[in-house]
């Protein structure tokens, strides 16, 4: 069936608004599912048809509802009952409390703060200081199905932006201040102008999925959970530019990302959402998917465009921007995934109420994803100038087991380390940039004491050095050398005078790479040698404070307290230990290879390392 | 080659132009396990562009391998999130127990031991995926399970 207007589209969203009177979401993100939630799910089908309720109570698999931590989350709507970390054998009495309208007391969720238990949703901590605008439909929405998106409203906003002209909608864009998520923070509305007024009569809008930055997967979240509201997005985007062509660039570990958007691409073509002539109003847009191979710097929009056509992802020089000389020389306009999930609720509640949200420099909402030494992983959107502690403590609940917090590391292998005198930073584009960070894609790693500073640089620039494309000397050699030189340091080969020579090498780097991954990689090594100077010294002394550089290290067994249990002798893959049963063991120190094998086994918290 | 041309014809299905490099060579890898140099100059003949364009696409990206794989995909996730909960460690005791070597495969040759930069399960971290099967918080004692798993997984299919 194909919409032929937007009286018909009104008319099928009143069709399929009436659901059951119950549902039963099921998580189906990339952690819940490793957490066994396809089985649940499963499961749950078949208990409730058993029980013959198959009518009274709907179950669907969602997207990420963004508390990765506590899988697999399940939660019962409309009443919004939240039962995290539910097992298949768990489904019966499910089943059961629902028929009786009860809850399952024993399996809500406990607040680890105050030991209260936590019925519903909303009031779990982790949700209450969130603000959710792209993720708000995520745990609501099966994404394989368009009436759900329809449902809910969806493509209202695509009907209201083809009654504008097309200047009118790049107008509001423009007013709510909306600011590129894919790291540099460039307001949309001017680069949708920019591209609007470049002479050619082809042009192409492409939607940069490609989220390299490792430990960061809100783009994936959003694509796997609500695809059709990047394509309402870019249809929008489309229109208001005037192009009549599309890509979206997959990063090629998103099997399930990329199945989804297929799917939507199929139903809106069906619907004649997306090809000619869209819900009569004679603009027509075709959509492509394209399956990245691999490689972070196709990121970068030159060289993802340098990828489409078939080439090494290598980035050219700009200007020429994308926006005058893009995709096959047209004219070209690139966002990001959460960029282009925020069009639709701009268009459809207006510029003024995106800029009630975040603050005057960053209107609107961010999506983290938490990760590391916290409690609560997982993907949290907040409102922009929102404070790293409000984020890390309030949400995230802090460290776990106790650990004191260090630092944050932000923005991805080319953000920065911030210290905890730095927590109560607003989190916008400019106070991060400022601090030595930035925005980024938005990954928040938490680390804890047990983090080593020089390490993490090591690992950020390992990372960069790896995927710099190796065109321009700056980067290719300039982060190898700087690779060389921490490697040294963490392995207690540090000299004299090497912070020095790693702070010329990385302004250098910084100011003469070709594009912004060398403009970029030094920014972990030098915000650690800005904030954490003194971890380094240590390392040139051969200490490493958080026992992290093996190099750096030894194990051995307090006497006084190890009961002979032979725990750790026999998880030793070197064999390195040895004792009698009930008395005191030894670790040989030229075997051990510091794997922490013993560590983890050991029950009275014997081993020692220094 | 009967496989090889059987396989190029799924690879170069309705494909046109260098802009169809790369989903070419996707498919391909995905019918042959990996890119072969043969498979490749074929490729290069009939989309009309130099071996060279090619091959430098091919060894550009890391999805592709010009070299078979084992029959066992280990894949060891080294994002930050995983890294900071302690990633180098299980990736160290891994290759060292499975006894992998420069080219990623394991002594027996059966599993090919890959690192990939987060798979969006930092909840489970460490994790690592073996044949598609996820393994959350990983430690090192766990890598002993499960290289015994995969061992008799060998065993079994031998
Ligand atoms: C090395 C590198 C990697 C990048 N990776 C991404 C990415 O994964 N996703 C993304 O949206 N932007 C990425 N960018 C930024 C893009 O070049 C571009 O600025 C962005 O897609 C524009 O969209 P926006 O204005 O909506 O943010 C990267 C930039 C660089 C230099
Ligand atoms: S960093 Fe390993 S799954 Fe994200």
């Amino acid at each position: 069936m194909r919409l032929r207007g937007p009286e018909e589209l009104a008319e099928l969203r009143e069709r399929v608004g009436r659901g059951p009177p119950l549902t039963v979401a099921v998580c189906g993100g990339t952690g819940c599912r490793a957490f066994g939630a396809e089985a649940v799910l499963s499961t749950l089908r078949r208990e409730i048809d058993r029980a013959g309720l198959s009518g009274d109570i709907g179950v669907k698999m969602t997207g990420c509802h963004g508390f990765c931590e506590r899988g697999p989350i399940v939660v019962v709507r409309p009443q919004g009952l939240f039962y995290p970390g539910l097992k298949p054998e768990h489904v019966p009495r499910l089943v059961e409390s629902l028929r009786r309208d009860r809850l399952m007391e024993e399996l809500l969720y406990v607040d680890p703060v105050s030991g209260r238990r936590i019925a519903r949703e909303e009031e779990v901590p982790f949700y209450q200081g969130q603000q959710r605008v792209v993720l708000a439909a995520n745990g609501h929405l099966d994404p394989t199905s368009i009436q759900d998106y329809i449902a809910t409203g969806g493509y209202a906003a695509l009907a209201k932006a083809l009654q504008m002209p097309p200047e009118e909608v790049i107008e509001e864009i423009k007013r709510s201040g909306l600011r590129g998520r894919g790291g540099a923070g460039f307001p949309t509305g001017r680069k949708w102008e920019f591209c609007r007024a470049a002479p050619g009569q082809k042009k192409y809008v492409i939607c940069n999925a490609d989220e390299g930055d490792p430990g960061a997967y809100m783009d994936r979240s959003v694509l796997e959970g609500n695809p059709h509201s990047v394509i309402e997005g870019m249809l929008i985007g489309a229109y208001a530019i005037g192009a009549d062509e599309g890509y979206v660039y997959v990063r090629a570990e998103y099997p399930l990302a990329v199945k989804h958007l297929r799917t939507a691409i199929t139903q809106a073509e069906e619907l004649g959402l997306l090809g000619e002539n869209i819900l009569g109003s004679g603009f027509s847009f075709r959509l492509h998917v394209f399956e990245g191979a691999g490689a972070f710097v196709c990121g970068e929009e030159t060289a993802l465009l340098a990828s489409i056509e078939g080439r090494r992802g290598q980035p050219r020089p700009r200007p020429p921007f994308p926006a005058q000389k893009g995709l096959w020389g047209r004219p070209t306009n690139i966002n990001n995934v959460e960029t282009w999930a925020n069009v639709p609720h701009i268009i459809a509640r207006g510029a003024d109420w995106f800029r009630s949200l975040g603050t005057e420099g960053s209107p609107g909402t961010k999506i983290f994803s938490l990760t590391g030494k916290v409690r609560n992983t997982g993907l949290v959107e907040v409102p922009m100038g929102i404070t790293l502690r409000e984020i890390i403590f309030g949400i995230g609940g802090g460290p776990p087991e106790g650990k004191a917090f260090k630092a944050v590391q932000i923005g991805g292998p080319s953000g920065g380390c911030l210290p905890e005198e730095l927590l109560d930073l607003p989190v916008d584009y400019e106070s991060l940039t400022g601090a030595g960070a930035m925005m980024g894609s938005g990954g928040m790693v938490v680390l804890d004491e047990d983090a080593c500073m020089v390490d993490m640089a090591r690992f950020f620039l390992e990372f960069t050095q790896a995927e710099s494309c190796g065109q321009c000397p700056p980067c290719r050699l300039g982060t190898k050398r700087m690779l060389e030189i921490l490697t040294r340091i963490t392995e207690g080969r540090g000299r004299e005078g090497d912070l020095e020579v790693l702070e010329e090498l990385g302004w250098g780097v910084k100011e003469a790479s070709l594009c912004a991954l060398g403009g970029t990689a030094p920014n972990p090594v030098l915000s650690t040698l800005r904030y954490f100077r003194a971890e380094y010294q240590a390392h040139l002394e051969g200490r490493c404070p958080a026992r992290a550089c093996r190099a750096l290290i030894t194990y051995r067994i307090d006497e006084e307290i190890c009961v002979g249990c032979g725990a750790c002798a026999k998880v030793c893959p070197q064999g390195a230990i040895s004792g009698e049963p009930g008395q005191p063991h030894r670790i040989t120190v030229e075997l051990c290879i510091r794997c922490g094998a013993c560590l983890a086994a050991c029950p009275k918290g014997a081993i020692r390392v220094a | 080659m009967a496989d090889l041309e059987a396989a190029l014809s799924v690879a170069l299905q309705g494909a046109k132009g260098p802009g169809a490099l790369v989903p070419v060579l996707q498919r391909l890898q995905g019918e042959l396990g990996y890119l072969p140099g043969p498979a490749l100059e074929e490729v290069a003949r009939r989309l009309g562009i130099p071996p060279a364009r090619v091959f430098g696409v091919a060894t550009f990206y890391s999805q592709f391998s010009l070299k078979p794989k084992g029959k066992h995909l280990v894949r060891v996730c080294l994002g930050t999130a995983c890294h900071v909960r302690g990633a180098p460690q299980i990736l160290a005791e891994l290759s060292r127990q499975l006894e992998v070597g420069e080219d990623g495969l394991s002594r027996d040759g059966l599993v090919s031991l890959e690192e990939v930069r987060c798979l969006g399960a930092c909840a489970l971290g460490p994790v690592v995926v073996v044949d598609g099967e996820y393994w959350g918080r990983m430690t090192p004692a766990k890598v002993t399970q499960l290289v015994r798993a995969l061992r008799e997984r060998g065993k079994g299919e031998a």
